[in-house]
């Protein structure tokens, strides 16, 4: 399946700084036509039968939500857009808000109508404050034409944490907390920011609302597969010739982007999603890219056949032990579990029953974390295990072997 | 379940958002002082314990003062990859501190931080605000060089 662009399709042709170049293609066409032609529910409904998921990682079906918060009585709901892109290897979210913020604020103005949202924020992380500026002038130009008449959006600037990107601990951190993950239920769509009903999406996800308006859902049902329907940004990074993003169509392999379209060679695994994403050996790289399969965020990582993988799950864990909120204890001190016998095994000094350690470690925290930061933690562990038992094996056999000659001399 | 979401107190509105008065302190002064935090927990009647907690949550809030220019260089993977090891060196090579230290004049602050999102520039950096990417010792000299 090729690449095809709907999401990228203004981004070089037009000028994110005049609002002029997008309405002369087209935009905010697919806001006229939800708010003259449609019903609040219409539009619900269309985003339910498109088969929209999310694009921030988690994949929930869009309209689903949309409809939980819309049937809640309320006195205030609130739309929050999720662009605290902090995944590792993402930078897609970066991308769209850099060359075509319009899209995003016509999708944002679609999904608050949609719902019944007056007043809406936008969650950028601190690490995206070169792109604040750009992004208050498309509100600015977006206002005076008209198309915010009934809705105010807010850019909020997180002040640097990873997890802010989960969207209960985004919630926490809008109300002026720590960023630390709820306990749910309750859901957002009933009780969110302040208590009350909010939709949380990321970027991408809004950003796709005009295009299913204005070409319909069937349109957009008929692209992908069967669980994963239209197309996905992903941001390739590592060992490639061309990083940046790509646009392929759900289902596409993960061979097309890396290999074909990235310029990867020599190609040991490919880590899909961000730090806590699936590891794909090269063995089946033919992989199709979709929900069914590995997706998350769309963040993908190549290394080659130089890198070492102990080097790398080190290097993760120690990122996730680093970013861990510490509201649960199976993330909080199951990361930090991990991170001593992966810095062990890393360094060349584990021993034989650190991999069933690790193992156990992992169900604990997969089962009994509050977050998805501590439930997936341990998927680069488990993964790299699988499918590199052997660069495991065989570094604790060095290592006990240069402990037996230490004893003996 | 249901005990704990009942036991938290009511959800703060934006007039004693805790978060923006830090953010505005550190624009503000370069940091958030004990001081700052002792007068804000007594405004908004909250444990200092509190105000603490959420200042060093946050990696872009610190609670000593920083240089008039804050290098942060990313140390995630994408940027590992593409020798970041190297530019950490070159920049301690340049200004003559280690990463987490600031220079004795007060000039820059050294800090490494987690993904930055620059990744199809790796390796990257922030150089305050502003991104700087496809970096090399060279470039590293020049760019904080013309540092003022």
């Amino acid at each position: 399946m090729p690449e095809k662009k709907i999401l990228l399709k203004h981004c070089g042709a037009i000028d994110p700084r005049n609002i002029q170049t997008y309405i002369d293609r087209g935009g905010f066409s697919a806001w006229r036509k939800a708010r003259n032609q449609m019903t609040c529910e219409a539009v619900v409904a269309e985003i339910k039968d498109s088969g929209l998921r999310g694009r921030g990682g988690a994949g929930f079906p869009c309209g689903v939500k949309w409809e939980l918060a819309r049937n809640e009585s309320a006195d205030e709901k609130f739309l929050i857009c999720n662009a605290d892109e902090g995944e590792v290897g993402a930078f897609k979210d970066r991308h769209l808000l850099s060359h075509d913020p319009f899209t995003l604020i016509e999708g944002m103005a679609i999904a608050a109508y949609a719902i019944g949202v007056r007043r809406a924020f936008i969650y950028l992380r601190a690490e995206y404050h070169h792109l604040l500026e750009n992004l208050k002038n498309a509100l600015v130009q977006a206002e005076q034409h008209g198309f915010l008449a009934d809705l105010t959006i807010e850019v909020h600037e997180g002040a640097g944490a990873y997890i802010c990107g989960e969207e209960s601990a985004l919630m926490d951190s809008l109300e002026g907390k720590r960023g630390e993950a709820r306990f749910r239920p309750p859901f957002p769509p009933s009780q969110g920011l302040w208590g009350k009903p909010t939709i949380i999406n990321n970027v991408e996800t809004l950003a796709t609302i005009p295009h299913i308006i204005a070409n319909g859902a069937a349109w957009f049902a008929q692209i992908g597969t069967e669980k994963s329907k239209g197309t996905k940004l992903f941001s390739i990074s590592g060992d490639v010739a061309n990083p940046g993003v790509y646009e392929l169509v759900l289902g596409s392999s993960l061979k097309e982007l890396v290999v074909d379209l990235a310029g990867a060679e020599k190609v040991k695994w490919v880590q899909v999603g961000g730090a806590t994403g699936g590891i794909v050996p090269f063995s089946v790289i033919a992989t199709p890219l979709a929900y069914e399969t590995v997706l998350g965020s769309g963040a993908v990582m190549v290394f080659d056949e130089t890198r070492e993988v102990l080097d790398f799950v080190y290097r993760t864990v120690t990122f996730l032990a680093e970013e861990s909120c510490g509201k649960c204890t199976p993330c909080r001190e199951g990361t930090e579990a991990m991170l001593q016998i992966v810095e062990r095994l890393a360094r060349g000094d584990g021993q034989a029953e650190d991999i069933q350690a690790l193992e156990e470690l992992s169900e604990t925290m997969m089962l009994s974390s509050l977050c998805g930061l501590g439930q997936a933690a341990a998927i680069p562990v488990l993964d790299t295990i699988r499918y590199f038992r052997n660069d495991y094996e065989t570094r604790i056999k060095q290592a006990v072997f240069l402990r037996s000659l230490r004893h003996r001399f | 379940m249901n005990t704990m979401q009942n036991s938290d107190p009511a959800p703060a509105r934006e007039f004693d958002d805790l978060l923006a008065k830090l953010k505005e302190a550190q624009r503000r002064y370069g940091y958030v002082s004990q001081e700052f935090m002792a007068e804000t927990a007594s405004s908004l009647q909250i444990p200092i314990s509190e105000v603490y907690g959420v200042t060093t949550f946050y990696s872009f809030l610190s609670t000593r003062p920083l240089g008039r220019h804050v290098i942060r260089i990313c140390k995630s993977i994408p940027c590992y990859l593409k020798h970041a090891e190297m530019i950490i060196d070159s920049v301690s090579h340049v200004i003559g501190i280690r990463p987490g230290e600031t220079t004795s004049d007060g000039k820059f602050s050294f800090e490494l931080t987690n993904c930055i999102g620059a990744c199809d520039m790796a390796p990257a950096m922030l150089l305050n605000r502003q991104v700087h990417g496809h970096l090399t010792p060279e470039k590293i000299a020049e760019i904080l060089s013309a540092c003022k």
